[in-house]
């Protein structure tokens, strides 16, 4: 099909086999790529044993998915997932970078990875010629040290073996850190120092096949699209678009440390425990001109640049070096832990991304383990003498090292909130899960429901099917604009929603059919591949296993937190609403074609031709 | 950080109409043009790639673009593009007389049927600028689009203004044709002080 490379990189680990896979044009055509196409072939491998298979195990898949968009689309991106041990479903987790860019231009529209391999190992693809290596000596070794060595020794290997072509230029790679190595949950896959896959705990799935990196240098053109005048034409068209938006570009996602806090009051502070401050230190102006020293980066393409770059140059947190830091590492490595200058964030930022882990999922450990100690549930001697107090950014560092390196308490808390809050309940005596803000064991990303001023919904994470995730947000009507399958096509396609905010409505559709060639309506994605990738993965997550099933009827709900009064800002008093998000999951339910305990229905998945999916679910139905 | 405001807020109407002013006086006055870079400026997207592998590929083809963007440390990218050295020691190298140098625009010229893809004028390049095509197997070297640089006209209007055209006035051109290791490192000290030797 046009647009696609017509073949994908199947890698088995267990036995360093390597093979090209093709998948029918139908599924091509259903589910176009990245997340939806993972969903569609994780499923048909293994959906028929999902509760057995451990996420950490061999037997877990590993996807490394662009799109026929990647490379075209501004901004390049590529999804990352297989079963999340996270959630125990499958999240698509998208990162920006080069990597779906030089993998399609190698050839390869994905890669899939098995097993497990006896030794770290790091897989190198140049074109046609795969090669998995000996990541002896870059395992252990942090982001920004993962990146300088591989990228010597990729282009000296280039170099040696493609001599005569002039000068070889960096492969992309995909890495992880510290944590991913030892199965931290919270690990993420990281491109570039500070991008990450960060939804999802993928870093671990990597680290627990002992795959330290993936490089790829393609030196091909991307795949032929259908009409190459109208792809030039839209991808102008997108960029006026983006040009124009002059602050978004000039701030990106750094303006709302303080707005998401002052305005809008839906900004994790110490833990949720309130969601408003007013701390004009955390303003956008005091990042740019404290710590931003590169104020436009961008990813392939991209005519947005809303990444920044910060370097701390001198005093205490000298040589600490991350991206912005964009929103929701300001929020959670910020106002979450009761710190609020650019300096300390940027600190935690770039301690938390050398170590390879999730800036929301670490940074909400990181809370609820600081609220804990606030209580007096945790203890200094529980925390091996660490005197976790909000806005202690040294003490909050040093039990990010004890969670990368799993050490003492940092092993429980290495499992995630949730599992964490399971653990140290059972060990306390004590319900904890009150002080958890997750859904099916994903920290909730920073978009608090309760001020109803952000564009969070009230079932927008109870319904999700990749629970807390913040960009994976669902609601009503489920056709409607703020629908979870409306995200499924740009996580399929795959598509940066920051650099499309003027275009069309119809757009994304009309440059899919000038890439392929195939006709592509709204309508048709909704009642076609955006729905049947719902089903796949709502039934996957309530599968689950081998460690935590969810219970819908429990599950599908906000956090606890949620429902208790905002106690401090503008929107004081205000708490979602119990009765009101019922009823609305009931409606979800039904839009959806679930049955009254959410599992999607016989009817629904014959009339979507997921019979597959429909004889696993038959172990739920009771 | 001085100068945010201005390279993006209010310098894309002032751009293009410098970029159209130089582009006017050149064809007027056929005199050689030269494409300013500014490197700590580039955002890293690549555009002048698109640009240029789309305008002489009629694809998207970053391995056959003749400016490439080197990413040896993230946030050092830069554009790495011929700068027409004053004495041109990629065509006095060339064996077989394949290069030769555009007295309108002051590009250097490649007769494609003469060349063997050797590598000579790689050697001889002080930053090893050209590459070789990978698919034709024969070598890449800017040719300045003829007198309208795409790579700086993405770029102008991205409002990054990494790259722009100027007329080429008396300057060591020479200068920016360094090879890429040295220029990412003189960038990452830039950004990052002395922590920058731990990266290459």
């Amino acid at each position: 099909m046009l647009g696609y490379n017509g073949k994908f990189l199947e890698v088995d680990l267990s036995n360093s086999s390597f093979k090209d896979i093709t998948v029918p044009d139908e599924w091509l055509r259903d589910y176009i790529g990245g997340r939806a196409l993972a969903a569609k072939i994780l499923s048909e491998r293994l959906i028929h044993k999902w509760e057995t298979v451990d996420p950490l195990g061999p037997e877990n898949l590993l996807f490394f998915m662009p799109g026929p968009f990647t490379g075209y689309f501004p901004g390049g991106r590529t999804c990352v997932t297989g079963k999340s041990p996270q959630s125990n479903g499958m999240v698509g987790s998208t990162v920006g970078g080069e990597f779906g860019v030089e993998l399609r231009c190698a050839g390869y529209d994905g890669i899939i990875v098995s097993g497990k391999a006896e030794k770290p190992v790091y897989l190198f693809i140049k074109d046609s010629d795969v090669e998995l290596r000996d990541a002896g000596g870059i395992w252990g070794k942090d982001a920004k040290q993962t990146e300088a060595l591989l990228n010597k020794e990729c282009r000296h290997l280039l170099a040696e073996r493609y001599p005569r072509v002039g000068l070889w230029r960096q492969p992309a790679k995909l890495y992880i850190g510290p944590a991913g190595e030892r199965k931290v949950r919270t690990s993420v896959v990281i491109a570039k120092w500070t991008h990450a896959a960060g939804y999802g705990g993928y870093g671990a799935v990597m680290g627990s096949k002992n795959l330290k990196a993936v490089a790829v240098k393609g030196t091909g053109p991307l795949p032929e699209v259908a009409d190459m005048k109208k792809v030039k034409q839209m991808i102008d068209e997108a960029c006026e678009g983006a040009y124009g938006n002059v602050l978004w570009r000039r701030w990106g996602t750094g303006g709302g440390g303080y707005s998401f806090g002052a305005e809008t009051s839906s900004e994790p502070v110490r833990n949720w425990q309130e969601e408003w401050h007013d701390q004009k230190s955390y303003a956008v102006d005091q990042f740019e001109n404290k710590v931003w020293v590169k104020p436009a980066w961008s990813d392939f393409g991209c005519p947005t640049n809303c990444l920044k770059i910060s370097c701390i140059r001198s005093g205490k947190y000298k040589g600490a070096i991350t991206d912005n830091p964009d929103y929701e590492l300001q929020a959670f490595l910020g106002p979450n832990l009761g710190l609020f200058t650019p300096e300390e964030n940027v600190y935690l930022s770039s301690l938390i991304e050398d170590l390879g882990m999730c800036g929301i999922q670490g940074g909400s450990t990181l809370g609820f383990a600081a609220e804990l100690y606030q209580r007096g549930i945790l203890t200094k001697a529980d925390l091996d003498g660490i005197d976790l107090k909000w806005g202690d950014v040294e003490a909050f560092a040093a039990l990010l090292r004890k969670i990368a390196s799993r050490e003492g308490i940092g092993d429980i808390l290495a499992e995630g909130t949730y599992r964490a809050a399971l653990e140290l309940g059972k060990l306390k005596g004590k319900n904890l899960l009150p002080y958890t803000v997750t859904g099916k064991g994903i920290s909730i990303g920073a978009h608090g429901i309760r001020s109803g001023r952000d564009f969070s919904r009230e079932i927008g994470y109870a319904c999700s099917v990749q629970g807390g995730d913040h960009t994976s947000q669902t609601d009503l009507p489920i056709d409607g604009w703020g629908s979870e399958i409306w995200t499924i096509f740009n996580d399929s396609a795959v598509v940066c929603i920051f650099t499309s905010f003027n275009i069309s409505s119809t757009f994304r559709y009309d440059f899919y059919t000038a890439i392929t060639g195939q006709p592509l309506k709204r309508k048709e994605w909704l009642n076609g591949g955006g729905l049947k990738t719902l089903q796949i993965q709502r039934a996957m997550l309530l599968l689950g296993g081998p460690d935590l099933k969810w219970n819908p009827t429990v599950d599908d709900d906000n956090p606890a937190r949620f429902y208790e009064p905002l106690p401090t800002g503008p929107c004081k008093g205000q708490a979602a609403d119990r009765a009101s998000v019922k009823r609305k999951v009931k409606q979800y339910y039904e839009q959806a074609g679930w049955d009254q305990n959410g599992i999607p229905t016989q009817k629904t998945l014959a009339k979507l031709k997921l019979n597959y999916i429909d004889e696993s679910l038959r172990r739920l139905r009771v | 950080m001085l100068g945010f405001e201005g390279s993006f807020g209010t310098t894309l109407k002032h751009t293009s109409q410098s970029g159209v002013a130089f582009t006017e006086k050149i064809t007027k006055g056929n005199s050689p043009i030269w494409v300013g870079r500014e490197f700590s400026k580039c955002s890293g997207c690549r555009k002048c790639e698109i640009a240029c592998s789309l305008s002489h590929e009629n694809k998207i083809w970053p391995e056959a673009s003749r400016v490439r963007v080197f990413m040896l440390v993230p946030g050092t990218e830069f554009p790495h593009l011929c700068t027409q050295c004053e004495d041109y020691p990629c065509v006095a190298a060339c064996p077989i007389k394949a290069l030769g140098v555009n007295k309108k625009t002051s590009a250097v010229t490649t007769d494609l049927t003469k060349c063997t893809g050797c590598g000579k004028c790689v050697d001889a390049c002080p930053g090893k600028v050209p590459h070789i095509h990978p698919k034709t197997k024969k070598i890449l070297i800017c040719d300045l689009c003829g007198g309208d640089p795409l790579c700086a006209k993405v770029c102008q209007e991205g409002g990054w203004n990494c790259l722009r055209v100027v007329d080429r006035e008396d300057h060591e051109f020479k200068l920016f044709a360094r090879p890429p290791e040295e220029t990412a490192k003189a960038l990452a000290t830039k950004l990052y002080g002395e922590k920058a030797e731990e990266f290459l």
